[in-house]
């Protein structure tokens, strides 16, 4: 599936993006804004998000808490850390880079 | 944040995996409600279980996680072999309490840095030169006029610091009645600073307290005397004790944990070195020398030109001293002027406490560490049996991916779960056993103190002691168990003797520690039994010993009519005066010259004694008479028969004469006595005389005597029973006799054997241990080879082998593996033997019955051992063995 390839290496860019404009998410909301936002070009295989929320917790650039829903239910949301900030600014430079670099080899070529 | 919680996921893993399996199970419910079709909501999410593993390990530290499931399968696997775990970790943990008790003393006495700053610069003086004997000695003690010379000499480049060993003296507070012991040190002005030590109170001795005789009265009181004996009361300070007839003021207390240089006592009592009357004279050597190197001196390159000039000085010292040898023979002069000067790392203190012991600690030490290994070696035995029981299931989790790493792991986990156990059983095997021992190195009126701290010093080596009992268990298992070749294991085939060459192995080598410690341990007891069974050549029984002083003096005519005062005491039988008893702390030698020769280059021991003193202490005369109330001396002597045979060797003794060094009076023998240890059991005869108690001066006037023994014969079998009703019976006196030290002839003979009796008692101890555990580890060996071989044993049953072939079958190799081992055990004994010759008494590493003893204990072990294991061989019933096949 080209469209997941696509998103692969910037699954983290994206969701730090995300939570750092709308905070505390939970997994599913994420996805959907993802989608929303991308005009339904970016959509990976929606359980593959999780291990990557959990590695962004563990490496603390977002904290995760359980809330209660309206069901009854309990949902795990998401929201930025400092770390996180710090660590968006940084990828979002490296995007910034490396897509800068690809344009411009696409357009020399 | 992470590594905790990653280390607390691990901990609560399971709950871990219900959190995560929430999460995704409310993603998808989301989705549905959004209005997602259920079964296309699943397949846009993907596989659950997939991602939920993802999570897990990312959420996880893996390698906790792994290890806590290994300490869970070992904690199931030791509790299903609960008697053997039990047995495995007792055994263990007397290992471990024995060495970590074994190093706390040894640490304690001998390697434990002073509480001073810059102990490592400090060094002692001595001396070696050749004894009377003709052996090698070592003098620590110096005269007072001699170190100062010392001193000023090397100045530029060393402190040099006189320190008294702690005497147990008598101190009187203010009246006579409370009269009491204490430990007192006579130290240079310079101690204190030099040990960068500060004052708990008041102020310590300084270098302006070495200014001359009399002129400092001062004391500094210890921590640990001001706190047991004050209470820590401030208002100490001031306060007067006397000692003899000087009076000192109490000037401070010392730093809390400073008990002086002497390793194995504690100073009470701190006193000017100047206040001591032997520091004027240039023939009393009485004090310790101490350097301390000036900062910034090399010891590498300073010590040898140090030791050269200090030696030089302290020669011109001796050879220009006129007193030292007056009258004394050239050849004696020669031997003791030629001596050399030494210095010894003083670092952790000196004793005679630590030169008694060293080597009997040395020997301890090694005895725990043989016991430790035994049990190391039944442990591994017992978990090299397990794992081979379990080699098929290392097989399987090998062919299902298990990693090698993840084998030894788990091998290594299991001897760590046991050696855990072990060591905190041993730590609190260690933390009775430390102070017991040391309570056994115990003389009555002189116990052995030392500080027994569990500091970072003991955890540190009980740490790294758990380290090498992990791995000494674990390793070859674990190797064996990572070397697994799952096809072969699997079917079985894997070869089946490979593992009980090991345990064979191990046998040998448990044999050769126990031979050792067996070996070691019946020369000590032997020695002990000798020593104690020595014939004394006189009486104990029932022998009151009263050490009584005189403050300034009594003439002997007080002294007699107080022990006839004594003899009238109901429940007293006899009662006679020496002047000090027989094989206590007092040892006197004197010249001998015989018809006006020049002294003789052996001394001889004397005592003084009172009429009727031989026949208390039950010493037969060989010829001539005792003493007469009226003979004094000098005048009449007795001499033993080492006396007559160096002396007047060939001659009839009696009547001739001899001299107490050129020109002094003579003295006539009138009597022969066998000969009797006077000093130290352990030595040989030494010639011994004995001269009247009244003795008369210069201008034939009877001198005073300052302190004397009255030996009491009672009637009740107790002597102690009396002590306290005699004490005050002659304090009632009144006539300035006091008692100073109780005591009786069987305690003072008893203290001799202190160390033999310790050593002995530990040795006996680990050889009965050691001797359990071998016979305990052969059991196991043979009881698991006979079942592994039940197959094979049912087959030659089966075709025909007799039952002797059979038993030749399980023993032979086993019983080669213990002559092997034994072997190996009693050549490492001669060389431990070698070590602590100087330890023995009566008896050599080379006498048969020291041999044969162990070998016989081995022996009997090994067969009490082997028997269940070749009963259950012969048992074996070869129809069911081949039926069950």
């Amino acid at each position: 599936m080209p469209k997941t390839d696509a998103l692969q290496g910037s699954l983290d860019l994206l969701v730090l993006k995300i939570l750092s404009r709308r905070p505390r998410l939970h997994g599913y909301a994420i996805m959907a804004a993802i989608a929303n936002t991308s005009g339904e070009v970016l959509r990976a295989e929606q359980g593959s998000l999780y291990p990557a929320l959990h590695r962004m917790e563990e490496a603390g650039w977002i904290r995760a808490e359980w809330i209660k829903k309206d069901t009854g239910r309990r949902a795990r949301i998401y929201e930025l850390t400092a770390a996180g900030k710090k660590q968006l600014g940084a990828e979002e430079s490296r995007w910034q880079s490396v897509s800068l670099a690809i344009n411009r080899v696409l357009r020399e070529v | 944040m992470s590594l905790w919680s990653r280390i607390l996921n691990a901990v609560h893993g399971e709950r871990l995996n219900r959190e995560i399996e929430e999460e995704l199970q409310s993603h998808i419910e989301e989705a549905i409600a959004s209005g997602h079709d259920p079964d296309e909501a699943r397949r846009i999410f993907g596989s659950t279980l997939r991602q939920r593993e993802a999570s897990h390990s990312i959420r996880v530290a893996g390698w906790l996680e792994s290890l806590l499931a290994d300490v869970r399968f070992c904690w199931r696997q030791l509790c299903r072999n609960k008697v053997t775990s039990l047995a495995a970790v007792l055994s263990l943990a007397l290992g471990i309490g024995s060495c970590v008790a074994a190093f706390r003393l040894i640490d304690a006495l001998l390697w434990r840095p002073l509480p001073i700053s810059n102990s490592s610069k400090l060094y002692a003086l001595s001396r070696k030169l050749t004894g009377p004997e003709g052996r090698p000695i070592e003098d620590g003690y110096w005269a007072t006029p001699d170190f100062k010379l010392m001193r000023d000499a090397v100045k530029d480049q060393a402190d040099l610091i006189a320190i008294s060993d702690a005497d147990r003296t008598d101190i009187t507070w203010s009246t006579d009645d409370d009269m009491e012991k204490a430990h007192v040190v006579y130290v240079s002005g310079n101690m204190f600073p030099l040990f960068g030590l500060e004052p708990t109170l008041g102020r310590l001795l300084v270098p302006a307290d070495d200014r001359g005789p009399g002129a400092s009265p001062y004391a500094v009181l210890s921590w640990d005397y001001w706190n047991h004996h004050f209470g820590r009361d401030p208002h100490v300070l001031g306060r007067s004790l006397h000692i003899g007839d000087q009076t000192f003021e109490i000037i401070g207390v010392g730093p809390r944990d400073f008990t002086g240089t002497e390793t194995g006592s504690v100073t009470d009592i701190f006193l000017p070195l100047s206040m001591n009357s032997a520091a004027t004279q240039n023939n009393a050597f009485w004090h310790r020398t101490f350097m301390m190197l000036k900062p910034g001196v090399n010891p590498a390159t300073a010590l040898e030109p140090l030791r050269q000039h200090l030696s030089a000085v302290s020669r011109a010292f001796e050879a220009g001293c006129s007193e030292c040898f007056r009258g004394l023979p050239q050849a004696i002069i020669d031997r003791v002027l030629n001596k050399k000067l030494v210095f010894y790392p003083a670092g952790s203190g000196i004793s005679d406490l630590q030169k008694d012991y060293r080597r009997s600690l040395g020997i301890l030490g090694l005895l725990a560490a043989l016991v430790l290994l035994i049990a190391c070696v039944n442990v591994a035995n017992m978990m090299t049996a397990q794992a081979a029981a379990r080699a098929q299931e290392m097989a399987l989790r090998v062919s299902i991916g298990a990693g090698r790493r993840r084998l030894v792991q788990l091998i290594l986990c299991q001897s760590a779960l046991l050696a855990l156990f072990a060591s905190v059983l041993g730590a609190f095997f260690a933390a009775w056993s430390a102070p017991f021992v040391l309570s056994l190195i115990n003389p009555p009126d002189n116990p052995a103190r030392l500080a027994l701290p569990a500091d970072w010093r003991v955890f540190l080596f009980g740490f790294g002691l758990i380290l090498l009992v992990v791995l000494l268990l674990g390793l070859l298992p674990a190797l064996r168990a990572s070397a697994v070749r799952p096809v072969a294991a699997l079917k079985g085939g894997q070869d089946p003797h490979s593992s009980r060459r090991l345990m064979r192995g191990a046998i040998a080598l448990q044999v050769a520690f126990c031979c050792l410690v067996l070996f070691l341990s019946s020369l000590f007891v032997t020695s002990f039994q000798r020593l104690q069974n020595r014939p004394l050549g006189f009486s104990t029984d029932r022998l009151l010993l009263l050490e009584t002083v005189a403050g300034k003096g009594q003439f002997p005519v007080v002294w007699n009519q107080t022990a006839e005062a004594l003899r009238a005491v109901p429940g007293v039988d006899s009662v006679a005066i020496s002047g000090w008893p027989l094989l206590g702390r007092i040892m006197i030698d004197s010249d001998i010259s015989v018809n006006g020769a020049p002294p003789s280059l052996t001394a001889a021991w004397f005592l003084n004694v009172s009429p009727g003193w031989l026949s208390t202490m039950k010493i037969p005369l060989v010829s001539g008479r005792d003493f007469h109330p009226q003979d004094a001396s000098p005048e009449a002597a007795i001499v033993n028969e080492t006396f007559v045979k160096a002396y007047f060797p060939g001659q009839d003794p009696i009547g001739r004469t001899f001299e107490r060094g050129a020109n002094q009076p003579l003295n006539t023998i009138v009597g022969v006595t066998p000969d009797v240890p006077y000093h130290d059991m352990r030595e040989p005869s030494r010639p011994v005389f004995y001269v009247p108690f009244d003795e008369i001066g210069d201008q034939s006037a009877p001198k005073v005597v300052n302190f004397a023994t009255f030996t009491i014969h009672t009637a009740a079998q107790d002597p102690l029973a009396l002590a306290n009703s005699l004490r005050q019976f002659i304090a009632q006196r009144h006539n300035g006799l006091r008692v100073s030290n109780i005591t009786t002839q069987l305690d003072l003979v008893r203290d001799q054997t202190i160390r033999e009796r310790l050593i002995a008692t530990l040795a006996a101890f680990f050889a009965a241990v050691a001797l359990l555990l071998a016979g305990i580890g052969l059991y196991a060996v043979l009881n698991y080879s006979v079942l592994q071989r039940r197959r094979e044993i049912g087959i030659r049953m089966a075709i025909g082998s007799t039952r002797a072939g059979i038993v030749r079958l399980v023993t032979l190799d086993v019983f080669l593996m213990i002559a092997l081992g034994a072997c190996a055990g009693v050549v490492l004994g001669f060389g431990a033997a070698r070590y602590v010759e100087s330890l023995f008494y009566q008896v050599k590493a080379t006498d048969a019955a020291m041999i044969a003893l162990p070998a016989c204990a081995i022996l009997l072990t090994a067969l009490v051992a082997t028997l269940p294991a070749v009963l259950r061989a012969l048992r074996t019933d070869p129809t069911e063995i081949l039926r069950a096949e």
